[in-house]
């Protein structure tokens, strides 16, 4: 889990000793399964990187399919992010600051896409705003609108998937940050929409950020509720993840190695890049 | 009360242990031909296209009352994912395909025992909500802009049939999704999502509660024949073999004719 209580990183390193305690011995009871479990995790990633086909790389690289899907990709979750911080973001400090009933409920089911199979996700989704959804019916026959298989609905199933990895980081992060720097600002006579911009939003902008780029790595990989909600056309709705499976079914297998090691680089450098530049690491 | 639950759990631990067995492709104990009057016993695995679904599962019945001691596992999906599986390896005994050439990837890899036989052919249908609320009266129809089709990608069969029967009837068709198998292809339309797909007609008929087939003439021009094969690795040969001859025997046929399927 990512850290973001800020109280830890406001407050000054403390002196000697603690510091020392991790450089002691390993029970190998301990060592064992942790180097079993980080193996377990990090072999898969060395087979794609083995099985790869170095020679034919650059050229499958620059195939005008695979390009389009990175881009597409690269677009929606950056746009799927944006969504998920504008409404994310209110809704995090709604469930951190404000004691309403149900809140605990409410805390629940803003987790549920988290744990639930994306595929599931998608069918939700075509229930609501489908051709023929509660929402989705309404926007067809008033406006013409219709959300599957368009980019918008690429956005919005990503957005869907990806929401709940902001709320649960910025929720502790207000959880976690001082109120009293609030209450100070109160009594200097801040309204409680200034309090929020110029004190609390600062405090747990660290927060905000890590929220922020989990949210982008979890719609960048989204595979489920894409294709079940927004369906599978280059150019369209073809995300990385798409183009991946849709180049494995054709028996591309060496195709879909290179598909998948384009999105496996893309996602560690953009994680490693913000973790180190955003996310105290400890 | 209490050793029933014990004994349930037993055999439940003993079958998923087979199963993982199997699952690995160590020796299958279960597999190997018994002693029961029909020689075949064991779990047969069976990996057949999407399309084969209702029929096969049926068969699959058939065979199981035929041969008491055999249990038909199934493992439908888009005859090129599971080619896939194949040639990476995963524990069938009988592969069906929608197509000859995806089966072909499987023989060329020399992962079949002998010569894949084709057991049924399937043509294409245009499958439309059911009612055809839009009208659509022919392949022609496919391309009226105000339309949204689905199709099956072209790396799958039915999508290849597909683009050969367009490209056979000048039609251009720019459809909203390319769909991995033909029953998600179906699946759009049944949910609504799409006015129409390009489908196989059993696919269609399976469907006939909510959707209507359309035949249209050009659908001649791109025939799928569905070949069997026995696999080379099959962790039960016996069980391989009798299941292939009995998806090819005069039952076997009448029982996937009476799904919309012609014979070869």
């Amino acid at each position: 889990m990512v850290r973001t209580d800020d109280r830890d990183a406001a407050a000054p390193p403390p002196a000697g000793p603690p510091r020392r305690r991790r450089t002691q011995r390993v029970p190998v009871p301990l060592l064992l399964p942790a180097v079993a479990g980080l193996a377990f995790l990090v072999l898969p990633l060395a087979g794609l990187v083995i099985r790869a086909p170095w020679g034919a790389l650059g050229q499958r690289l620059t195939e005008p399919g695979a390009l389009t899907a990175l881009r597409l990709s690269l677009q929606t979750a950056s746009v799927a992010t944006v969504v998920c911080l504008a409404l994310g973001v209110p809704l995090a400090w709604l469930l951190a600051r404000v004691e309403f009933p149900g809140r605990r409920v409410v805390r629940a089911l803003v987790t549920v896409p988290l744990v639930l199979p994306p595929v599931v996700g998608g069918v939700a989704l075509l229930l609501v705003f489908g051709r023929r959804g509660l929402i989705g019916a309404w926007l067809d026959t008033t406006f013409g609108i219709t959300l599957p298989f368009t980019t918008v609905g690429v956005v919005v199933a990503e957005a869907f998937v990806a929401m709940p990895f902001l709320v649960i980081a910025v929720e502790g992060a207000l959880r976690g940050a001082d109120t009293r720097f609030e209450e100070a600002a109160a009594t200097l006579g801040a309204g409680r929409w200034t309090t929020f911009t110029h004190v609390t939003l600062p405090l747990v902008a660290p927060g905000i950020a890590a929220g922020a780029v989990l949210c982008w790595a979890r719609a960048l990989g989204e595979f489920g509720a894409t294709i079940t909600f927004a369906g599978n056309y280059p150019g369209i709705t073809q995300t990385m993840p798409l183009a991946v499976y849709q180049t494995m079914e054709g028996g591309d297998l060496s195709g879909a190695v290179v598909l998948s090691l384009i999105l496996l680089t893309v996602s560690v450098t953009i994680l490693a890049a913000l973790r180190d530049k955003w996310i105290t690491s400890g | 009360m209490g050793t029933r639950f014990v004994r349930t759990a037993l055999a439940g631990l003993t079958a998923v242990a087979l199963a993982g067995l199997v699952g690995c492709g160590g020796t299958d104990t279960g597999g190997r031909a018994g002693a029961s009057g029909t020689g075949v016993t064991g779990t047969v695995t069976v990996f057949a296209a999407a399309s084969l679904t209702e029929s096969f599962t049926r068969l699959g019945k058939d065979f199981e009352r035929a041969h008491p001691g055999a249990t038909v596992r199934f493992n439908f999906a888009g005859s090129s994912a599971l080619a896939t599986q194949i040639n990476q390896g995963a524990p069938a005994d009988v592969f069906a395909s929608a197509s000859p050439a995806t089966m072909k990837t499987v023989t060329d890899a020399g992962n079949g025992a002998g010569n894949p036989r084709t057991f049924v052919r399937n043509q294409l249908v245009i499958a439309v909500p059911k009612g055809n609320p839009k009208g659509v009266t022919g392949l022609s129809d496919l391309a009226r802009p105000e339309l949204k089709v689905a199709q099956c990608a072209p790396e799958v069969p039915c999508g290849a049939a597909a683009q050969k029967v367009l490209a056979t009837a000048h039609a251009s068709v720019t459809p909203v999704t390319l769909e991995q198998d033909v029953r998600a292809a179906l699946s759009k339309v049944k949910l609504g999502e799409v006015d129409a797909a390009l489908v196989y007609r059993t696919d269609a008929k399976a469907a006939s509660a909510d959707v209507d087939g359309v035949e249209f003439p050009e659908s001649a021009s791109a025939i799928n024949d569905y070949p069997i094969i026995v696999l080379k690795s099959a962790p039960n040969s016996a069980g391989a073999r009798a299941f292939a001859a009995a998806v090819l025997s005069e039952q076997g046929r009448s029982v996937l004719t009476a799904a919309g399927f012609q014979a070869p």
